[in-house]
């Protein structure tokens, strides 16, 4: 029987680690994941899990010290937020290029500055290209449900890539949810012994990791890192239905809310989907043909997916929290527009930027982009584009 | 722990030969007698800093190590051994793994003095069961001779240069080895390439063989950067320690104590002649830089003696 | 898993045929580099006149003296890069440098 309990995404997080039980995590606090090491290091002084929490110094040293446990041979991981991440860059292509099979619990939160510990996507968004796994959470739910599948992807042998478990800060880490967890053992058997074929305590085979390597060998380390990045699709897919059959809950590239016959839908990640739901629900009620397209899966980039459940929309709203600085909108908005061009050139997409520093989004604003979608679509009315919700001025 | 020089030479060598450092490189020959200080049988964990010594031994698909290595980066070589270290304590903990694994770190002056010192610093606070070994040249070699707060006062380096208006470098070195010692590690020692380097041997299986986290700076010369013919890497560091440049000296556990003091202690000239990037300190006029050098390691030289005396 | 057999990697190899995460198993596959060729100045080394002192042994930054059983034996050419310290160290003049491989 499932427990269930109330907890927030932080907790849940942290409970989901206790159930996992890695061998090591390195951590430095930042608001607003600074709850999941200290729930760890709690956890640990009371018995209840044998995991080696090393508190660092700060997040280059809590990534760097994660790449060497992992190399070691152990399961390992780390959790931060925003500027934390912002300062292990580096570190975080060393990881996937290394092929290290590590995790990240990021609680997302918008990038200096001005300084704010409030929600936005700036920090995971900045590194979609570092070659991390990246999943994303709607609700507290999701987050521990994705914890719980984080290391059976990242592990697999044909992936073998690091993975990067974001959810909204504050909106998710700190509210406190209904949530339904696994019984230990259920996750103990579905998460398994981790057993690397290769690490540098291997008693059998001494390992050297991190080389020099010349242009003649840097491409071909890429395409193998991308083959790898590919690769994951299958296995996401695989875990996610495996992880059904275990708790109920399955989970895919990403969850479709009364798309299937909408004229007008978003595509949106994480949080505000709760929101926009409400929104759709709303206009359904009014006889509107509503939906969205909530993106679980960023990293690989499910492109050709997305497109062909967008491929019946009439009109579509690309909601960014995050800026591109590109003067046309944010990331989500370029990567889904590439897709549609791919696979589905007759959906007319716009991209919206919103949330960013924590500001709210309402179902408000959200019911009046559907509108302005509908407006654009059966009156010529102009969308205005790339604009920012809920901007004053 | 007695030091038999020839069976010690005898041991298999923990360096391969192959590797891509220059001819003449002193910070080889540091690496060398450190790792033979690691006891027959016992495995370890190289790591490194990014630097000469990283580009050079690991050169895809080519390792110079016979045992396990690790590089990360520029910076942090303190905490990724920091992950290493604490990996093999959980794994034989959970009876994972069964055999002895030591953890030596190696990284220029660079990746310790300067860009590594915070994760270093973390890495020693925390007292990691590890050695970190500074092979320390003076500045940044691997990128061409720029240089570090190691590089001493005066030196010609492509970013301190030599000029019409400018004497090179014009601030003194850091002393790194105090600063360690002030983490209250376990143990913290200072030696550099001398003889049958049994004082380098000695320090090392001391560092190794203590637990916690230890510290070790090895003054070892490059001949590209300080400019004097290869073959004279062992009389320079002689003269390091015999001017008191380079004073051999060890922390134990608190407990400062100076392994050698010269009969004569050499005028610091006698150091800076054999050197190119002195050279201009030997021209007329600049007789006042000279003496300002011979203060600055006469200062260091009475504090270190100050030090030790107090035990 | 077996010792990377590094022979098979070349910079013309293919991407499927490189190491994942170019991580390499085994030890001391630098042997396969040869970094004699790099030398401009020769040792050689007087077996007559050595008395085993052993003092050149340390100071080489290429772990190109040998030593068996506390007898060093001649040099490894294959990776003597001719830096020259062995011979001014060695207190016998039983090391002389000579221009040249």
């Amino acid at each position: 029987m499932a427990i269930r309990e109330r907890l927030s995404g932080n907790e849940a997080i942290s409970y989901a680690i206790k159930q996992v039980n890695p061998d090591v995590m390195p951590a430095f606090p930042i608001t607003p994941s600074t709850e999941i090491p200290q729930y760890v290091a709690n956890y640990i002084a009371n018995g209840e899990m044998d995991t080696d929490f090393i508190p660092v110094e700060s997040e280059h040293s809590s990534m760097s010290a994660t790449i060497g446990a992992s190399a070691a041979g152990a399961r390992a991981l780390t959790a931060t937020s925003s500027c934390g991440l912002a300062l292990m860059w580096e570190e975080l292509y060393v990881a996937a290029s290394n092929r290290l099979p590590l995790a990240l619990c990021l609680v997302n939160r918008a990038l200096s500055g001005p300084i704010n510990i409030n929600c936005d996507h700036s920090d995971s968004m900045g590194a979609r290209d570092t070659g991390f796994i990246q999943i994303y959470a709607e609700n507290n739910q999701e987050v521990y449900d994705n914890f719980i599948q984080a290391y059976r992807i990242s592990e697999h042998k044909d992936v073998r890539l690091p993975i990067m478990i974001c959810q909204d800060g504050f909106i998710t880490s700190h509210a406190v949810e209904n949530i339904e967890l696994l019984e230990d053992d259920k996750v103990k058997n579905f998460v398994g012994e981790y057993e690397p074929e290769n690490y540098l305590l291997n008693a059998e085979q001494p390992m050297a990791l991190g080389p020099y390597a010349v242009s003649n060998y840097y491409m071909e380390t890429k395409m193998a890192q991308n083959t790898a990045m590919n690769n994951a699709k299958k296995v996401i897919l695989e875990i996610g239905k495996e992880y059904g059959e275990v708790s109920g809950r399955s989970y895919g590239f990403f969850e479709k809310y009364r798309l299937e016959d909408a004229d007008y839908a978003f595509v949106i990640i994480g949080s505000a989907a709760g929101t926009s739901k409400d929104a759709v629900d709303a206009l359904r009620e009014q006889g509107m043909k509503v939906g969205l397209l909530k993106l679980r899966v960023f990293r690989p980039f499910p492109d050709e997916e997305i497109a062909k459940a967008l491929s019946n929309c009439k009109t579509v709203a690309i909601m960014d929290r995050s800026e591109g600085f590109r003067g046309k909108g944010g990331p989500l908005g370029a990567e889904v527009k590439a897709a549609l061009y791919d696979y589905a050139k007759d959906v007319k997409a716009f991209n919206l930027i919103y949330g960013l520093g924590g500001r709210d989004f309402t179902v408000e604003e959200a019911e009046q982009i559907f509108k302005d979608l509908e407006a654009y679509d059966k009156d010529g009315k102009e969308f205005k584009e790339y604009r920012y919700v809920g901007l004053r001025g | 722990m007695s030091y038999n020089f020839k069976q010690e030479m005898s041991k298999p060598e923990r360096l391969a030969p192959g590797h891509r450092m220059c001819a003449g490189c002193g910070g080889t020959i540091a690496v060398r007698a450190v790792l033979r200080a690691l006891h027959e049988g016992d495995k370890a964990v190289i790591g490194n800093a990014t630097g000469c010594l990283e580009v050079s031994t690991f050169m895809y698909p080519y390792t110079a190590y016979e045992d396990s290595y690790i590089h990360n980066a520029f910076e942090n070589a303190g905490a990724t051994m920091s992950g290493v270290e604490t990996a093999y304590n959980v794994l034989k903990r959970k009876g994972k793994i069964d055999d002895t694994y030591k953890f030596i770190t190696f990284g220029g002056d660079g990746g310790t003095y300067d860009i590594g010192l915070q994760s270093l610093s973390g890495a020693m606070e925390r007292n990691h069961d590890f050695v970190y070994v500074c092979y320390d040249n003076g500045a940044y070699m691997n990128t061409g001779i720029q240089r570090s707060s190691a590089t001493p006062m005066y030196a010609d380096t492509t970013t301190t240069p030599v000029g019409s208006e400018s004497n090179g470098k014009m601030q003194n070195r850091k002393d790194l080895a105090s600063i360690i010692a002030a983490h209250d590690v376990p143990y913290v020692g200072q030696s550099t390439l001398l003889g049958n380097f049994k004082d380098l041997h000695t320090k090392a299986e001391k560092a190794i063989y203590t637990e916690g986290a230890c510290f070790l700076n090895v003054m070892a010369p490059c001949p590209r950067g300080w400019r004097y013919p290869t073959e004279d890497i062992m009389e320079i560091c002689k003269l390091g320690v015999e001017t008191c440049y380079w004073p051999l000296f060890e922390v134990d556990h608190g407990k400062w104590i100076l392994n050698y003091e010269p009969k004569k202690k050499l005028p610091i000239e006698d150091f800076l002649r054999p050197q190119g990037r002195f050279k201009h300190l030997f021209k007329k006029g600049n007789e006042d830089l000279i003496v300002q050098f011979q203060e600055e390691v006469d200062r260091r030289w009475e504090e270190l003696q100050f030090r030790c005396s107090k035990y | 898993m077996a010792a990377t057999d590094i022979t098979k990697i070349t910079e013309k190899s293919n991407w499927q045929d490189l190491t994942v995460g170019n991580q390499i198993y085994g030890a001391g596959t630098s042997r396969m580099f040869n970094t004699g060729e790099w030398r401009t100045q020769t040792p050689v080394f007087y077996s007559e006149k050595c008395k085993q002192c052993l003092l050149c042994v340390p100071v080489c930054p290429d772990s190109s003296i040998p030593v068996t059983d506390c007898k060093r034996e001649d040099f490894d050419y294959d990776h003597c890069k001719g830096c020259g310290i062995c011979a001014k160290v060695c207190p016998f003049e039983a090391i002389s440098m000579k221009e040249g491989q």
